[in-house]
């Protein structure tokens, strides 16, 4: 039986959650399996709920499932959020001073919830407490297990001597991680290493903590020795990499040589660049150190202004945001479109409109990504679905800019952003740079935007001798001057336009669509959605069900004839995505002049779990679907 | 071979009105950059949006005509990635004062090495004569229906206290200093920013020609105008910071905000502020990154036979578990 596991850490934000899912997720990897770690978070510094849910399983995955098989809490809110999607045969690790605090204690539960929350348990005939979770969750076959955390950190402050320990509330975290690995009964040698690397730069408090996760592992597994389930070394794979999503596109930049990014600080979009800065300097073969200029800006506007302005001396540029911010950038997307500058603009979506839900996820920029600034112009809209993607479709990118001389958006999003997967270690042999027509030498008279028949001219470089040229943001002629002749303008407009048949020619159909197998019934999807949608399409295949996917990279400008092509045989096509209104679906309407058969669709500012999928797909199979089935799940 | 005067000149055709101040602005960078004799391609003219956004044309150099107000973020962007380039920035006051104000400011707390020229003429003169930023409360220029109902941005102290290192004031008809005022702002190691007052012969019936130079202000005696504008460096004026010491910088500073406010029957002109001593953006890169300077972005070889000759191994050592 294949081993699929889940476990739960919840707690204010600025806690520690994260540092406790950090060890959980390295002791997982440390063991062999394959991780799928997700943070769900409020925008917020300190005090609102914050969780992570890490899957271990033998197989590969790519997603969460709903709910967990274990659960720690070490405050009353987390208890009463997921204390009831922990499934049957499962556990409970709590804090035993939380029983009886009731939902009017905790002031951060939102007043909606709240007004849910009581007619629940009114419904129940129970009060609204944190016992009446645990009574429920023991109804339900999960076992419970209290620990009282405060006494376990006086214990570890007597036994080292230290009595301002006992107060140090922040190693309730570790505690939590280390009670659960030694109910799980984990070997203890991977929990200890996972510390110390995790603190490897503070060896104190490295130590520290060990004592801790020592003393709170041994507690947990004497004395609830009889758990079901266990953590147990695994046949490791070879050359498996954990890694939080934003440093996919952040590595994919270093090596495929992006070499200036500019950026204004935005969730769920900064990691990137701060990763980007943290290793600034670059290793290079057989030369001297490179590095990325990173340069943090006074906003969006100037963000994507500087990008571009480097991009003219020849450095491959970026600019990191997400949507608030992509909107500032609209004007000046039309002129790196109009002057054909090659930059591009890594969007890690969330949930808008306007601020939305900051910290959420959702795939609602698509649409806007096609069609933001005023004007016609050509530009690249492409989306990764996960983490590794994210690496290699980075260096596609740039070399796409470079190729085609335009803007490219990389779309990202916050699922991938905040997830921590374990994949198999990066190939930077497998990127490829090609920078297109630029030039390293000029003779002769220049003309930077001189008519081709590939409507791609050669590209001079700010500083490059002979190669002086002229850019604006009006209409120009071949060296960049401004001209309003009609005869000039239209040239000009087709030459740009003749790049979309150029892209649609020459980008692999591979990287313009991933084709995963054909049947009657197939998924469409884009960006993140893939990650639940394959491992839904894994669990009917193992129910004897086949179902196709195909995951739409390029969307602009859209590859109608190849989706055609590859959607031909099947009769039944289901649109999957992040969104209210089925954008990619009114693509395909747009270009296949064809309505989707059934849309699956998520806006609650949550991922999708592979559950939700495979049970909208099982109803679409037994034709008992309605024709738009919008998915809920989650906290 | 040396560089001569028209050199520096394109055939574009200036659609400028007769008598506008932007003719002796692009003659004055022109000579400048003859002056210094920078090579054609190691020069770059950023320009903003509006009339003196076409300067770029006019200039036979590396020429970008940005977006209204964003001038100075492509110029940063462009000297960061490639410190060897001479980048001069230009654009009226409108574009710089009021649309652009947020990226003065974030230019000035950076200070990057370069120059930026605002055109000042108190209106917005391609879209017919509104009221700009450096127009004053209550006046009314020809195309007003009513008195400016806005106070007016003083750009010198604005620069000042945003962190520029070199803040001068130049009257546009005045193309000599202006020429010494450029190189001495192209020399300056961090940004540089020179306040361009220019008559706007269609729509500024207030600050013209004749009131700069002070007609209406008829010496009793002489019978001769006096004219409003004169020169800091006439009056004996010191702007430069020479020691770090706090005291003389502030007294540096007073005094430049102090000559900055000066204004109706005298104008300062020429450099009010100047101190090398604060750290250039160059500085505070090269503190992280040693190498910067020889091996900027732009200059970076990034592949070998199409494949990349980047090392992240280490990188990729530390997340594998």
């Amino acid at each position: 039986m294949v081993f699929d596991y889940s476990w739960l850490i919840g707690g204010p934000q600025g806690s520690g959650v994260d540092t406790a899912a950090n060890i959980f997720s390295r002791v997982g990897t440390k063991l062999g399996y394959h991780v799928f770690g997700k943070r769900e978070y409020h925008s917020n510094i300190k005090g609102l709920h914050s969780y992570f849910v890490v899957r271990l399983s033998d197989n590969k995955i790519r997603s969460n499932v709903n709910g967990a098989n274990i659960m720690v809490a070490f405050d009353a809110e987390t208890m009463i959020r997921h204390g009831l999607s922990i499934s049957k045969n499962g556990a409970i690790i709590y804090d035993s001073s939380i029983v009886n605090t009731s939902i009017d204690e905790i002031p951060t539960i939102e007043a909606d919830h709240r007004v849910r929350l009581a007619e629940f348990f009114k419904s129940k005939n129970m009060e609204p407490k944190v016992s009446s979770i645990i009574e429920l969750a023991k109804e339900s076959g999960v076992n419970v297990y209290p620990i009282s955390f405060r006494d376990a950190l006086s214990n570890i402050a007597d036994e080292l001597k230290r009595p301002e320990l006992s107060r140090m509330t922040r190693m309730f975290n570790v505690l939590g991680v280390s009670f659960s690995l030694g109910v799980l009964k984990a070997p203890m040698a991977p929990l200890l290493e996972s510390i110390e690397e995790i603190f490897s730069t503070k060896p104190t408090i490295a130590d520290l903590n060990k004592k801790a996760a020592n003393f709170a592992y041994n507690h947990a597994s004497a004395k609830f020795s009889g758990f079901n389930a266990s953590l147990n070394e695994t046949d490791k794979e070879p050359n498996i990499m954990l890694v939080q999503g934003h440093q996919g596109s952040a590595l994919g930049k270093m090596v495929c040589g992006c070499r200036f990014q500019s950026y204004y600080p935005i969730t769920p979009a900064s990691d990137e660049s701060e990763f980007l800065e943290t290793h600034e300097i670059l290793q290079v073969k057989e030369d001297r150190p490179g590095s990325t200029t990173i340069v943090q800006t006074e906003d969006e506007i100037s963000a994507i202004g500087m990008a571009v302005g480097a991009s003219l001396t020849g450095t491959r540029s970026a600019t990191s945001t997400s949507g608030p911010g992509f909107s500032l950038m609209a004007e000046t997307l039309g002129w790196a479109g109009i002057n054909e500058v090659p930059v591009v603009i890594s969007l890690f979506q969330r949930s808008g409109p306007s601020t939305g839900l900051p910290t959420r996820h959702g795939q609602d920029d698509l649409l806007f990504a096609i069609n933001a600034g005023h004007g016609e112009f050509p530009r690249i809209v492409y989306a990764s679905g996960d983490v590794e993607d994210s690496f290699y479709d980075t260096g596609k990118c740039f070399n796409f800019a470079d190729i085609f001389q335009l803007p490219v958006i990389h779309i990202l999003d916050k699922f991938i952003a905040s997830s921590v997967v374990t994949c198999n270690r990066f190939e930077p042999d497998l990127v490829s740079i090609d920078r297109g027509k630029l030039l390293e030498k000029i003779d002769g008279d220049y003309k930077r935007f001189a008519h081709s028949p590939d409507g791609i001219s050669p590209r001079s470089k700010l500083g490059l001798e002979n190669g002086v040229f002229w850019n604006t943001g009006d209409e120009s002629d071949e060296y960049g001057h401004i001209s309003e002749d009609p005869v000039n303008r239209i040239q000009m407009m087709d030459k740009r336009q003749k790049k979309v048949e150029q892209i649609l020619t020459l980008v692999p159909k591979n990287d313009q669509v991933v084709a995963y197998g054909k049947s009657d019934i197939c998924v469409v999807s884009w960006g993140s959605s893939k990650g639940p949608i394959l491992d839904a399409i894994e669990m009917h295949r193992n129910e004897g069900n086949e179902i196709g996917f195909i995951d739409i990279k390029l969307l602009e400008p859209f590859p109608t004839e190849y989706v055609k092509s590859l959607l031909k045989d099947s009769s039944v096509i289901v649109d999957i995505e992040a969104n209210m209104t089925a954008q990619l679906g009114s693509l395909i309407r747009k270009n296949l002049l064809k309505d989707p058969d059934y849309y699956v669709l998520k806006y609650t500012g949550r991922p999708m779990t592979c559950i939700e999928i495979f049970d909208s797909l099982k109803k679409i199979l037994e034709k008992k679907a309605e024709k738009r089935q919008v998915l809920l799940y989650g906290d | 071979m040396a560089t001569k005067l028209g050199d520096y000149k394109t055939g574009v055709h200036n659609d400028w009105c007769p008598g506008c101040g932007d003719f002796g602005i692009v003659n004055a960078i022109q000579m400048s950059l003859t002056e210094m004799q920078i090579p054609k391609h190691k020069a770059a003219i950023f320009s903003g949006i509006g009339c003196s956004g076409k300067t770029s044309h006019f200039i036979n150099t590396y020429g970008v005509h940005t977006l209204h107000g964003r001038v100075l973020t492509f110029a940063q962007g462009a000297k960061i990635a490639n410190p060897e380039m001479t980048i001069i920035a230009a654009g009226g006051d409108g574009d710089g004062l009021g649309i652009g104000a947020g990226h003065f400011v974030a230019a000035g707390r950076r200070n990057v090495n370069m120059t930026y020229i605002i055109f000042d003429n108190a209106v917005y003169g391609l879209t017919k004569g509104q009221a700009s930023p450096t127009l004053k409360l209550g006046e009314q220029t020809k195309s007003l229906s009513n008195p400016n109902p806005n106070y007016n941005v003083n750009p010198i102290a604005l620069a000042i206290s945003s962190g520029f290192t070199f803040v001068a004031r130049s009257y546009s008809y005045d193309v000599r200093q202006l020429k010494d005022l450029i190189t001495a702002a192209v020399n300056h190691n961090g940004l540089a920013f020179i306040d361009v007052l220019q008559p706007c012969p269609t729509y500024n019936d207030l600050y013209t020609r004749d009131w700069f130079g002070g007609l209406d202000q008829i010496n009793e005696e002489t019978k001769k105008p006096t004219p409003r504008i004169y020169n800091l460096a006439d009056v004996g004026y010191d702007p430069a910071v020479h020691y770090s010491t706090t005291t003389e910088l502030n007294e540096k500073l007073a005094q430049a905000l102090e000559k900055s406010l000066e204004w109706g029957d005298k104008i300062p002109t020429g450099i009010f502020y100047k101190n090398e001593l604060v750290t250039p953006y160059t500085k505070r890169i090269t503190d992280k990154v040693p190498n910067y300077l020889e091996n900027p972005a732009a200059k970076q070889k990034i592949s070998k036979n199409g494949k990349t000759t980047t090392d992240i191994s280490d990188i990729l050592d530390s997340l594998s578990v």
